[in-house]
């Protein structure tokens, strides 16, 4: 049983200097309750792959290839009026920064209702107490007199909150949440994530949470992706990963990780840098700063093959190598 | 809730500003008394101008009372057909506000509408309405009116002009001065509509006219409501040289701006206060509306804060 599939997802833009691929053959799944974290240095293609789901890729951007499947049925072709009925209905949105993504002239509780009204067949009245008890699900204090102010008379982590109860109040089965945590302070972090975490498993939706902290992640996803270069290049239960990467890039990124109580003069890190959009190497895209580089790693591209402990795209562990 | 709502808008930075303005004070009283003149106009009228019953031919071309032949009955004397100046005044100060206030709805109406779309929807959309908006912008204001005025005038029966002739001029000011409102609000709206909130409510599954007025609308209307100050002036004005020109309120129904063409007619004749006294009253109106329009522009302006 999934709830969202993604197969073969990519996405191009079209320019002067040639196409250009931000993600390439991008598959994931997500169950139904699950929260999958995405992890991948800037430009690997995260948010990239959260914005195709919900189908705001702007064009001159385009999906060129794959399907996006919700409950079995594409989301990726719907017309503007359908996909209008799937956003918020079936998948909520969370950004980054709380400040501008609600809107500074309206109510808190104006937002709220009109996201309520679009979706659920309910007064005005019934709508507003339905506001009210979201901001009460959210942890907003005295909800009843919050519901008619202003997001600029919010702090960051309570307006975060009522982005989180915007995306949720029509109870979405999926919320891609973009970096949800980054613009606020660190204390407030933790709230917010153990708020998302609960609120979800009260509702039954899944999460996709894109992020780049792995601390996160740790917390809060049960199977995380790992991205590099458009890629989604491994995939498995969050302390599998975590534990024991196998792609050569996780087990570099998790080594960059500093760790409490150990004090190393340097701080291991990958060589080199992401190849840029025009500028993919041949072959696996990491093979020009991967440690344990074979021959065919430069001329063949490995897929991501599901095993025993998950999915991973590399040839170190590919079947046609081992035997 | 009340009571806290007006305590916040007394509390407020605009209504600090304004009560700190000399100029948006005294142009507001001006303004409020010029208002208060022409709502009650039947009430503090000596006599109805547009009634003929009531004109005596006998007290033609009297002078202001404090003028040797004056009278009292008449304080700012009659003109030629015996109407007191200063009822006229107080019923074509009424008829010009009307006007004035109308056009300036009319053209924040269409502007708005049109500058929301376009910048919304962008695209062939946005290119046919800012290039109609330039073509009209390169015309003067008033040949667009005058145009706009000879149509409607052509297309309706001539014995309608005179209870047309306010619509007319209404409609002939309103199509003159949108574009001024469609460009600012193109411009805003191009600027808010890459927002995130904007993002947000999409996401949120809002339907794009709901995003359009619901959303960004309220985020631009700062500059409009300054461009509506300064155009009701501009309104008034135009609809004055309209009926100046002998194209807007008729003699029987007199405006600011036809009572001026009257009096001119007798300047020379020695006969200054039909001129004068609605030339001054048109004075002070536009001076006080565009003063307070500047004050709202710097109030409203976080940069000159």
């Amino acid at each position: 049983m999934t709830l969202l599939k993604v197969e073969n997802l990519t996405v191009e833009f079209p320019s002067r200097r040639g196409t250009l691929t931000a993600i390439e053959d991008v598959c994931l799944t997500v169950a139904p309750g699950e929260i999958l974290g995405m992890v991948g240095e800037s430009g690997a293609g995260k948010s990239m792959t959260g914005a195709a789901i919900i189908g705001l890729i702007e064009p001159p951007g385009r999906i060129a290839r794959g399907q996006i499947l919700l409950n079995g049925s594409r989301i990726d072709n719907l017309g503007r009026e359908d996909m209008r009925r799937v956003r918020g209905r079936q998948i909520g949105a969370i950004f980054q920064d709380p400040l501008t993504s609600l809107n500074p002239v309206l109510t808190v509780g104006e937002q709220l209702i009109e996201t309520i009204q679009t979706h659920l067949k309910l007064s005005r009245s019934a709508a507003r107490e339905r506001a009210i008890d979201w901001l009460r699900r959210v942890g907003i204090p005295a909800p009843e007199k919050r519901v008619d102010t202003y997001p600029h008379q919010y702090s960051g982590g309570m307006r975060q909150r009522v982005v989180i109860a915007l995306a949720l109040c029509a109870e979405p089965r999926l919320i891609i949440a973009d970096e949800p945590t980054t613009a606020l302070d660190v204390s407030v972090q933790a709230q917010i994530i153990a708020l998302l975490r609960k609120l979800c498993k009260e509702t039954g939706a899944s999460v996709i949470l894109v992020t780049h902290d792995m601390g996160v992640i740790a917390e809060t996803a049960d199977r995380v992706a790992v991205m590099y270069a458009g890629r989604v290049i491994e995939v498995g239960a969050v302390a599998d990963v975590l534990r024991a990467p196998r792609h050569p890039y996780t087990a570099g990124l998790m080594a960059s990780i500093p760790r409490i109580g150990e004090k190393p003069d340097i701080l291991p890190q990958i060589d080199g840098a992401m190849p840029r959009l025009n500028a993919r190497p041949e072959g696996c895209a990491f093979n020009p700063r991967c440690p344990k580089r074979m021959e065919v790693c430069a001329r063949l591209r490995p897929d991501l093959v599901a095993d025993a402990q998950g999915e991973v795209a590399c040839h170190l562990f590919s079947k046609e190598l081992a035997t | 809730m009340a009571t806290s709502t007006l305590a916040r808008v007394w509390h407020s930075d605009l209504a600090w500003s304004f009560r700190t303005s000399k100029t948006a004070l005294i142009s507001s009283v001006l303004l409020a008394i010029m208002f208060a003149a022409a709502i009650f106009a039947p009430q503090l009228a000596t006599q109805n101008p547009f009634n003929i019953a009531e004109l005596e031919l006998w007290n033609s071309e009297l002078p202001p009372f404090w003028v040797e032949g004056g009278s009292r009955q008449f304080l700012l004397g009659t003109d030629v057909q015996a109407r007191d100046v200063y009822s006229s005044i107080l019923y074509g100060l009424r008829l010009s506000l009307i006007v004035g206030f109308a056009s300036v709805i009319l053209a924040a109406v269409i502007g708005i509408s049109l500058g929301l779309l376009g910048g919304f929807l962008g695209g062939i959309v946005d290119a046919a309405i800012m290039r109609f908006a330039d073509v009209l912008l390169s015309f003067p204001a008033i040949l667009v009116a005058l145009l706009v005025n000879g149509i409607a005038r052509g297309i309706l029966p001539p014995s309608q002009h005179q209870d047309a002739a306010i619509y007319v001029l209404i409609l002939a000011i309103g199509l003159t001065n949108w574009v001024q409102y469609a460009r600012t609000v193109r411009g805003s709206t191009m600027v808010e509509r890459q927002k995130e909130y904007v993002q947000a409510a999409r996401i949120n599954g809002i339907s794009g006219p709901g995003i359009m007025f619901n959303h960004i609308m309220p985020n631009v209307m700062g500059p409009v409501l300054v461009i509506a100050t300064i155009n009701l002036g501009m309104a008034v004005l135009t609809e004055a040289t309209l009926s100046f020109l002998g194209v807007g309120m008729p003699a029987t129904q007199p405006s600011l701006g036809t009572l001026i063409r009257i009096g001119n007619e007798y300047l020379f004749s020695g006969i200054w206060w039909v001129v004068i006294f609605p030339s001054a009253v048109l004075v002070a109106l536009v001076l006080s509306v565009n003063l307070l329009g500047d004050w709202l522009r710097d109030a409203l302006n976080p940069k000159l804060r």
